[in-house]
């Protein structure tokens, strides 16, 4: 096995143009998994560990490289929220938001973030960068855009942040768990609100129905939190696999999707 | 290709030559059995070192990746006869049953202490969530570390 540590963005692109199958790696709390289990056995690593520029973050960019250990200091509330979420102290400490992109899981709980402020991907490749809105980065199970040659930058966020912020997921137990069901919900002052469903579709979903609905609702009464929790559960698309069923899934996702919006409200 | 690893202020040379994790090394080629290999996913935390200062588990490093980095295990924490406070609270406390599970753990604590030392008990909870102890002695635990946190 080969391993390089470029410190550039340029360096990481000739690396990968002259090894196209090389594994890129970033905190390795994925990859390490499987080539732990002898699931992956990379010929030629490029590590992204000295790479500064994918470690940029300001008020509308998070660089790929960027940890939950920092992202917890977010002063946008769902981004902090979620990064106190995701695994164990360890765990934050190594791994990164360009590495939950690179999975692409359901259950990554940055998704669900990133769908809800509408954040664009940027990929960069030697032939330059191109930037695409989440949802045609995401597009399936541990599935994304990204060309073999072509690294993950980062994520933008838009100008216009929204006010209020909220994050929410349920696991079976309080600390380092993956999601069974997720929600990130965002309203702005003239009420316009989104939700973004984590670990209850094939890839993360917008809940456009119940959107529009509360989106109308200037200070929604008990009766429209009630129809919102309902047009949550009706709009995820569920799956039983090992860790929960479709059924308290699609229930799940509706209790914490009006949790999290009336966090938003207060 | 060859590795150098700073492990507890040593400077180590290794030949690494397959994406092996730095706690296989740590275990296998230094002989540091301090650090204990359980599920080799990140979940259990009983490989938790400090690299370059940061708590981490060895398991889900790449030994190849960790090239030049300072690594400190439970070995450079406290040794026979020269136990760290910490190490000298967990016997006081019976905060060690059968004891696997206690070098992550005193890597961890050692760590909160160090950041912030005077944890409220939540903050100490939450600094030991990637560590599972199967004895579940988890109360002599975080008394072993309020001891320390009263005694600052
Ligand atoms: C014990 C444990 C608990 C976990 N808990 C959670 C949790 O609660 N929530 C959650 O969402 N996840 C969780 N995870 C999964 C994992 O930590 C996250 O998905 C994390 O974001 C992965 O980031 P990383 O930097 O470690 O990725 P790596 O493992 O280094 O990489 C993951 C994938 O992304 C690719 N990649 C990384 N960076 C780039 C880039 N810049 N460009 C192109 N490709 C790239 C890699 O090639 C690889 O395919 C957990 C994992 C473990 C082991
Ligand atoms: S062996 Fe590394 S976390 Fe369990
Ligand atoms: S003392 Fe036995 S696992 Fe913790």
């Amino acid at each position: 096995m080969e391993i390089v540590r470029p410190d550039s963005v340029a360096g990481v692109l000739d690396a990968l143009a002259s090894h196209p199958d090389a594994l890129v790696l970033a905190g390795g709390t994925d990859t390490m998994v499987l080539v732990n289990a002898g699931a992956l056995r990379p010929e030629y690593v490029i590590s992204l560990r000295h790479v500064e520029d994918l470690k940029a973050w300001n008020a509308r960019f998070i660089g790929a490289g960027v940890t939950y250990a920092r992202l917890e200091e977010s002063e946008i509330a769902a981004l902090a929220e979620l990064s106190r979420t995701v695994g164990s102290p360890q765990i934050r400490a190594a791994g990164t938001l360009g590495g939950n992109l690179g999975t692409a899981s359901p259950a990554g709980d940055a998704l669900p973030f990133l769908a809800a402020v509408d954040a664009t991907i940027e990929l960069v490749s030697k032939h330059g960068s191109r930037t695409m809105p989440w949802d045609e980065f995401l597009i399936g199970p541990k599935q994304n855009a990204l060309e073999p040659a072509e690294i993950i930058l980062g994520a933008h966020l838009p100008d216009d942040m929204p006010w209020r912020t909220a994050f929410a997921k349920i696991g079976v137990r309080q600390a380092m768990v993956i999601s069974i069901a997720s929600v990130c919900v965002t309203r702005n002052e003239a009420g316009e609100t989104t939700v973004a469903l984590g670990a209850v579709g094939p890839t993360v979903l917008r809940a456009r129905r119940a959107e529009m609905m509360v989106s109308a609702e200037k200070d929604p009464d008990e009766a429209a939190l009630d129809e919102f929790q309902r047009l949550v559960s009706e709009e995820s698309r569920p799956i039983t696999d090992h860790r929960s069923t479709a059924e308290y899934r699609r229930m799940a996702v509706g209790v914490l999707a009006r949790r999290a919006l009336e966090r938003c409200l207060v | 290709m060859n590795v150098r690893l700073i492990v507890n202020g040593r400077t180590i040379n290794v030949e690494v030559t397959t994406p092996l994790s730095l706690l296989q090394v740590l275990r296998e080629e230094l002989g540091l059995l301090g650090t204990k290999d359980a599920c080799e996913q990140g979940e259990c935390g009983s490989c938790s070192i400090l690299l370059n200062g940061d708590l981490v588990c060895s398991c889900l490093v790449m030994a190849a990746d960790a090239d030049d980095l300072e690594v400190t295990t439970v070995e450079g924490i406290g040794t026979d006869g020269n136990l760290h406070p910490l190490q000298r609270a967990f016997v006081e406390h019976g905060a060690v049953q059968c004891g696997f599970c206690t070098p992550g753990f005193i890597v961890a604590g050692v760590h909160l202490l160090d950041q912030n030392p005077v944890p409220t008990s939540g903050e100490i909870r939450e600094a030991l969530s990637g560590n599972l102890c199967r004895c579940t002695g988890y109360g002599g635990i975080e008394r072993a570390i309020q001891s320390l946190v009263e005694g600052t």
